[in-house]
């Protein structure tokens, strides 16, 4: 077997503070995976589908192309971390299953955490900003109209209406 | 403009009810194939071929053995020489047997040579690496149009190539399938005709691009093997998958997860024989999982075709003859080559009444890239012919498009003679049409897309123009699909309801939950749903010929009605009651004229513990007779820069006929999610190669589907009819719009600009020199 340099790391993932020694070349969506956040998936690992797509300091990035090791003493949100932990969802990943913008799943944590970043800094957004935040994650199953109408669900009830 | 009202009015059926998987899907738990990491797990690369066509003289694979961390390396050498077809279909299959699990020859730049499982997935890809192979390379046909040319180099020379039932296959020549019919006569057809229009277009290599690439965990399990696969075929994947090892089924069990869609990619029995393989060599829990790159190149694509049409009609718009030859290209191997090139005859010419109809469909094989089962299944290929052709015809009769396909289209109680011409590798079916509302999606298409009306641009050089055509598909394969359920009840009066049928994320789970729902007259939250477990499910030939819903739907509704009678049968006992004097409602047996009842939960109760026990089961097949068509209206609104050739899509509509929608909200994504995927087909997506055959563009930069930002307005507008044959009315919804978008945006470019664009698809740079070569005349 190889030998390896492991390198320590610390990673605050969905509020808990985690210490990995990881192999430095392995990127952050394999550890997150390895270490039971299936919710982040794996299409391409180029960087061009984002369906790996997580939060990094409250911002969208692809884990598939980030080295574990950038997440150093970083806050990472992973779809896991969204709703209540005895199984109760959040509004968005609710309001995705309602109206349909769950096909085959596979995107869907990429497009709910893009939509939780849209809405924490804009409750009302226009179709073009949707279009804007959502870019980037692809979907095959849905022609997206179902999820633009999740999103725009979403926005309403954050905003306490419907 | 929204959805029609459905004409069955159920209480579960034809309702919005909960994705019963889309709260834990998007939760994100794990619920996927490689969701689940035993220990121990191996991983497995494949090293493919770097050449079109080339014998492997020489592999050695001794220093990747060596290679530690490396736990097995398969090749032709050492594994089983049983020839069998990748193709996902019922037994015997229509597809060749021209495939071996490796073979000492190699058909296409990114065929199988050889496969390692390691411990990590770099050491398997540095074993590969160490593979020494010595390849005489072969001269390759690339060009679809020269298969069949004297001298051309014979791609499947190997004896043992032939087809399991009884039809044309002439691999010697490179011929892998023929059809042909006439009824009526072409002829006569074309000298009534007063205008005859032939026209030739082309299509072009894609791929689906499902987001989750294929994938395949495989581990043993007590002397046997389990494979957890990214499937749309369990039950076809247990039983290739023992004829390739040459291992009884008995040995395999097949697990469907939740997979990260399909569209006909997963059709195909591709990595499952590796991984099971290397579990019986190493005992080990092994991973395979195609990279997005191999996804493109070596797993399944959608058949190029060229289609060939000749349409003719009488001034007052009778069609009067309708000829369609097509010659479809399967690349290296055969998989539905067949059946894929009937299908565009089958699924496109019995739209239009006529008397005087051909088809001639020829499949051929090349060194290029497998073709396979996609979305739509060579419906899409032809539709761009017959419905751009249909077109010229309105503009030289001078009849608006609209009105030559009302007049034209077949109609409820009709029949076409090509329903009985054209099957899937034998004599089709005849089948007379019992529901149609396909007038009436033109109607409201139109009016959605305001049909007719001028339309502004906001410059001079942009051209504003609008299209559309008509489709049909079927609803399963009829007298050859079977699907099967198996219900039980519990304690509480819910119910355990198996089926073999198989979600992709499409949500058939939840559509067949609410079909037996609705026919036992109980909640949702009742029925537990489990599918596509070859151990634990009854057998269902997969999602595939869109079946499920009115297919293994109807074989849901029957184990309803079943276990609903055997539930009346013991109430009767308990009530001391004459069966026919019960009725059931509400998850309740009672009598009406005397308001004697006993709930679900009590007969269950008495049935499972106090006297005469026994399950309370039941267990229903289902074959159809018939493929009911849906039926669908498409209109495309489109803007064509005159200066750099680009089409930007304002607007679409779709119009669907569907039979009930079991649950609208679904049917309605089926037909958006086929929508986009037609129009990226229509206007960005293509493979490309170079000279030698090498795919050069197996990745989303240069693969171009759509994304969010390319979104306009996207309009489905739900028309249902009733089924007599469906399920509460239901037809099968989710492959017939992908077949819209090629001609109707095709239509729409010419009523922009006045360019017909015969090759797909329609980049801005062919838009643009079909422009300036107009310009010329």
């Amino acid at each position: 077997m190889e030998v390896k340099h492991l390198q320590k790391i610390t990673i605050e993932i969905n509020g808990e503070h985690k210490k990995f020694k990881i192999d430095p070349s392995i990127m952050l969506s394999d550890l997150l995976r390895e270490n039971g956040y299936f919710g982040v998936k794996i299409g391409c690992r180029n960087g061009d589908c984002g369906v790996c797509t997580i939060l990094l300091d409250g911002k969208t990035v692809k884990s598939c192309i980030l080295y574990a090791a950038q997440a150093h003493e970083r806050r990472v949100t992973t779809i896991e971390g969204l709703g209540d932990p005895l199984g109760i969802p959040h509004i968005i990943q609710q309001a995705f299953a309602e109206t349909g913008a769950v096909q085959c799943g596979y995107c869907t944590p990429g497009m709910i955490l893009s939509t939780l970043e849209l809405l924490e800094k804009n409750l009302n957004p226009s179709d073009q900003e949707i279009k804007d935040a959502l870019d980037g994650i692809l979907c095959r199953c849905t022609g997206y109209v179902k999820i633009f109408d999740a999103v725009k669900l979403s926005a309403e009830r954050l905003r306490g209406e419907n | 403009m929204t959805d029609k009202p459905s004409k069955f009015e159920g209480k579960v059926v034809a309702k919005n009810v909960l994705k019963v998987d889309a709260i834990k899907l998007a939760m994100g738990k794990p619920a996927y194939t490689a969701d689940y990491m035993p220990p121990g797990l191996l991983h497995v690369k494949i090293l493919n071929s770097p050449h079109a066509h080339a014998k492997i003289t020489k592999i050695d694979v001794s220093k990747a053995e060596a290679l530690p961390g490396v736990h097995g390396v398969l090749y032709h050498a050492n594994t089983p020489k049983i020839i069998r077809t990748t193709a996902g279909q019922g037994y015997p299959e229509p597809s060749p047997y021209d495939d071996y699990m490796f073979d000492t020859k190699v058909r296409f730049v990114g065929d199988r040579v050889a496969a390692v499982a390691a411990e990590t997935m770099r050491i398997a890809e540095k074993a590969c690496e160490l593979i020494e192979v010595e390849y005489e390379i072969l001269p390759a046909i690339l060009d679809f149009e020269k298969s069949r040319d004297p001298g051309a180099p014979v791609i499947h020379d190997e004896e043992e190539a032939h087809v399991p039932i009884p039809v044309f296959y002439d691999p010697k020549n490179n011929h892998m399938a023929h059809v042909d019919f006439e009824v009526g006569s072409i002829e006569k057809g074309i000298e009534e005709a007063d205008v005859v229009i032939e026209r030739t277009v082309y299509t072009q290599y894609s791929q689906h691009t499902p987001m989750e690439p294929h994938v395949t965990l495989a581990y043993p399990d007590d002397g046997r093997i389990i494979i957890r696969t990214s499937t749309q075929v369990p039950f076809h994947a247990r039983r290739i998958t023992a004829q390739t090892l040459g291992i009884p089924v008995r040995k395999i069990r097949v697990i469907k997860p939740r997979i990260g869609g399909g569209f006909g990619a997963k059709q195909e029995v591709l990595n499952e024989d590796i991984a099971a393989l290397f579990v019986i060599r190493t005992n080990r829990p092994v991973i395979l999982e195609l990279s997005r790159e191999e996804e493109f190149v070596s797993s399944r694509t959608r058949h190029p075709m060229r289609s060939r049409i000749k349409v003719g009609a009488k001034k007052d718009g009778t069609i009067t003859v309708l000829d369609l030859e097509v010659l479809s290209n399967t690349g290296a191997y055969g998989s539905q080559g067949l059946t894929v090139m009937s299908n565009a005859g089958s699924k496109t010419l019995p739209l239009y009444k006529c008397d005087n109809v051909r088809f001639v469909g020829d499949t051929v094989y090349t060194n290029m890239p497998v073709g396979g089962a996609y979305r739509g299944y060579g419906a899409t290929q032809s539709y761009f012919a017959l419905e751009t052709v249909m077109d010229e015809i309105a503009e030289k009769i001078g009849m608006d498009p609209i009105e030559l396909r009302y007049k034209n289209h077949i109609q409820v109680g009709e029949t076409s003679p090509v329903f009985k011409a054209l099957g899937e590798g034998k004599e089709g079916v005849d089948q007379t049409i019992g529901s149609c509302e396909l007038t009436e999606c033109i109607r409201l298409g139109a009016e959605e897309i305001n049909w007719g009306e001028p339309r502004e641009t906001s410059e001079e050089h942009i051209k504003r123009g609008v299209g559309m055509c008509i489709l049909m598909q079927g609803s399963s394969i009829p007298q050859i699909d079977m699907g099967a359920a198996y219900a039980k009840i519990n304690d509480d009066g819910s119910f355990n309801l198996h089926v073999g049928a198989t979600d992709l994320g499409t949500g058939s789970d939840t559509v067949l939950s609410q079909i037996f729902a609705e026919q036992l007259d109980i909640p949702l939250e009742d029925v537990i749903i489990y599918s596509s477990d070859t151990d634990m499910t009854p057998f269902d030939v997969g999602a595939y010929a869109s079946s499920t819903t009115y297919l293994s739907g109807e074989a849901v509704r029957k184990a309803a009605e079943i276990i609903k009678q055997v539930i009346i049968k013991v109430a009767a006992e308990m009530m001391n009651e004459k069966k026919e004097n019960l009725e059931c409602q509400n998850k309740t047996i009672f009598n009406p004229d005397n308001d004697n009842s006993v709930t679900f939960g009590e007969i269950a109760k008495y049935s499972l513990y106090e006297h005469n026990q026994f399950q309370i089961s039941s267990t229903a097949s289902h074959v159809s007779t018939v493929s009911p068509p849906p039926f669908s209206a498409h209109f495309a609104d489109v803007e064509v820069d005159t200066q750099t050739g680009k089409v930007k899509v304002i607007k679409y509509v779709a119009a669907v006929d569907c039979g009930t929608a079991i649950h609208p909200k679904l049917a309605e994504g089926q037909t958006e999610g086929s929508v986009l995927n037609g129009i990226s087909y229509a206007l960005t997506e293509e493979m490309l190669f170079n000279d030698k055959g090498k795919v050069v563009n197996p990745n989303f930069r240069q693969y171009k589907i759509y994304s969010t930002k390319d979104m306009f307005e996207l309009k489905t507008i739900l028309v249902p009819s009733y089924e007599p044959t469906g399920p509460f009315g239901a037809k099968s919804v989710s492959e017939i719009s992908i077949n819209g978008p090629l001609p109707a945006i095709a239509n729409a470019i010419y009523d922009a600009v006045g360019v017909l664009l015969l090759y797909s698809p329609f980049t801005a740079e062919k838009v643009l020199k079909a422009i300036k070569e107009k310009e010329k005349t």
